[in-house]
């Protein structure tokens, strides 16, 4: 068994995030980086597959040099070998450029039977990557998964979305995403730590994924931000301490501002 | 004028308000022509309320095998229709199954995708509120078909009745290698709620409602405000309120009209997710919880005893109009 799991770093959610002046966008240089919580649930669900069926877990990561923590967290969690895409031309790459990227990644990687990820990034939350990795390597997607078994080359899991549980059954090799309910992630132990500094990362480029492309031909992206305006941050408004009648005096408020 | 491709979210019976929202939205931008997946049958159902909203085609793929594939049948058949119409952009709704749709989609034709836009002008610049609510960004596709996914609520759906012509999508075989298919099917038990990121009203508990029971006091109040529950992720994790409910960062963005937090202490990932709300009202026994300082309207106290007697005045208020 092979195994690709799909990680980002991405700023952390508890401080505040800008965007950065110049050209609107996310300003990592001002945010703590740290490896996105979903990422190390599929990271979780990879080691746990690696220990019933001995499969061989390569960890992905596209980003700045910092995607290096990123990597060495979930070898320090136990994966095999990690692969790190790092190429200053992807700053600022959309969901159709990061997928492209990650798709050619998973292709270096020889017989892989499953690719994991994590649903939805914190600080995109475009939650479109995994499908169209899929789609991209013409693999069939199983996303937003919350339970997954491998049994006779098949991959059958639960998906839960906002329009109901279905079970899904496909044949490997598959790409599954998990959503926060599959599992607990692990701890990596100081052993872990340690032995993630022997273990095998390779660094590639553009140039690497597609030697063919000439070199203007990577369309990092294909939108453009015309203005970015930052929202005047809401205040606090009335403020009453119950008395005994302040669910009567908010229904007077409401009535008073058209929302009853 | 040219078309404007819109993805119809329907149930087989009825064709859901988003749909509705988004053929609205691309009225700015040319002629909405709805494309349709579904069982054999289910255009000629759906057809008549898609004409009345403003859709002067339906192209429909249908397929006894609808439904059997998340989501592969919607790309093909949207894939299909641009090659006939040269659309002027794609439509969907920023749904979960829209949102990969759209990327899906934006994959294919090497496009440009604009994900959880809330307005939409007539050049197919896009607003989005990113980071929770703290910035505005306006932007525009530069390469490609605008593929946009639209966030359910941002339009008022209109009615503008119009002749439909409809068309014929023959969708390419399924692979089996490489898609999943649904064996096993339980449709979230949603009662006569509205959904969440369609709701008006969203009443939502956390932590501080203390169990699975005391949820009660947030549905009866949901109910009687004809709104949605939701829950934080501190309620979900207690095992208080399934998933699926869960408003945040990791959960459901919500931008309701009114929005109201009961016992829940405004953890930054959910305020995240609820503070686009256009009204919001929070009540906790904690003066110092965070959600006060979003508050257009803060109460300090114990949500079982103001929550039931906003409950009453509603439903008297109700009773009387």
């Amino acid at each position: 068994m092979n195994i690709v799991v799909l990680v980002k770093q991405v700023p952390d959610t508890a401080a505040a995030r800008t965007l950065s002046e110049t050209d609107h966008s996310l300003d990592r240089a001002n945010t703590d980086l740290v490896l996105d919580e979903i990422n190390e649930r599929a990271a979780e669900e990879a080691l746990t597959l690696k220990e019933t069926t001995d499969a061989e877990v390569t960890v992905v990561s596209m980003g700045p040099d910092s995607a290096l923590d990123a990597i060495r967290k979930v070898l320090a969690m136990g994966a095999d070998r990690g692969i790190h895409i790092r190429d200053d031309r992807l700053q600022g790459a959309d969901v159709v450029s990061t997928a492209k990227v990650l798709a050619a990644a998973v292709r270096t990687v020889a017989d892989v039977d499953l690719v994991l990820a994590g649903n939805a990034t914190t600080d995109g939350q475009a939650s479109a990557v995994p499908a169209v990795v899929a789609d991209l390597l013409g693999l069939p997607q199983l996303t937003h998964v919350r339970a997954l078994a491998l049994d006779a080359g098949r991959v059958r899991a639960e998906r839960e979305t906002e329009s109901g549980q279905v079970t899904l059954e496909a044949p490997l090799p598959a790409l599954v995403s998990v959503t926060e309910k599959i599992n607990e992630p692990r701890y990596p132990s100081f052993k872990g730590i340690m032995a993630a500094k022997k273990k095998p990362v390779v660094t590639i480029g553009l140039d690497d994924l597609f030697p063919d492309a000439d070199d203007t031909g990577f369309l990092v992206t294909r939108t453009r931000v015309l203005e970015a305006v930052p929202r005047p941050a809401r205040v606090a408004g009335v403020r009453v301490t119950d008395d005994g009648s302040a669910g009567r005096q908010l229904a007077a408020h409401l009535i008073a501002r058209k929302l009853l | 004028m040219p078309d404007v491709l819109v993805l119809v979210d329907h149930d087989g019976e009825r064709v859901h308000k988003s749909t509705y929202e988004l053929l609205a939205a691309a009225r700015r931008l040319g002629d909405p022509a709805a494309v349709l997946v579904g069982t054999p049958g289910t255009s000629a159902r759906l057809k008549e309320s898609l004409a009345r909203h403003g859709a002067t085609g339906v192209h429909a793929a249908e397929s006894a095998e609808a439904g059997e594939f998340v989501g592969s049948l919607a790309v093909d058949a949207l894939l299909l229709a641009v090659r006939t119409v040269s659309p002027a952009a794609v439509l969907v709704s920023a749904t979960t199954d829209g949102k990969e749709v759209a990327g899906r989609l934006a994959a294919r034709l090497d496009a440009g995708l604009l994900i959880d836009a809330v307005d939409l002008d007539s050049s197919g610049a896009v607003t989005q509120v990113v980071f929770g609510g703290s910035y505005t960004v306006r932007s525009e596709v530069s390469h490609g078909i605008p593929v946009i996914a639209l966030r359910p609520g941002s339009f008022e759906p209109e009615e503008h009745p119009v002749e439909a012509v409809e068309h014929e999508l023959v969708l390419p075989p399924i692979d089996p290698a490489g898609s999943a298919r649904v064996i096993a099917r339980r449709a979230t038990p949603a009662g006569d709620r509205p959904e969440l990121t369609e709701a008006s009203v969203v009443v939502s508990g956390g932590r501080g409602v203390g169990g699975a029971d005391g949820f009660e006091v947030v549905e009866e109040l949901a109910d009687a405000l004809g709104g949605a529950v939701g829950a934080s992720r501190a309620a979900v994790d207690a095992g208080y309120y399934p998933h699926q409910y869960q408003v945040g960062q990791t959960g459901k963005t919500v931008s309701p009209q009114l929005y109201i937090a009961l016992g829940i202490s405004g953890a930054i990932q959910h305020l995240a997710g609820m503070q686009t709300s256009r009204t919001i009202v929070a009540v906790n026994k904690d003066p110092d919880a965070p959600v006060f300082a979003v508050a257009d309207y803060g109460v300090v106290g114990d949500l079982f005893s103001v929550a039931p007697q906003l409950t009453r005045e509603v439903a008297a208020r109700r009773g009387v109009a």
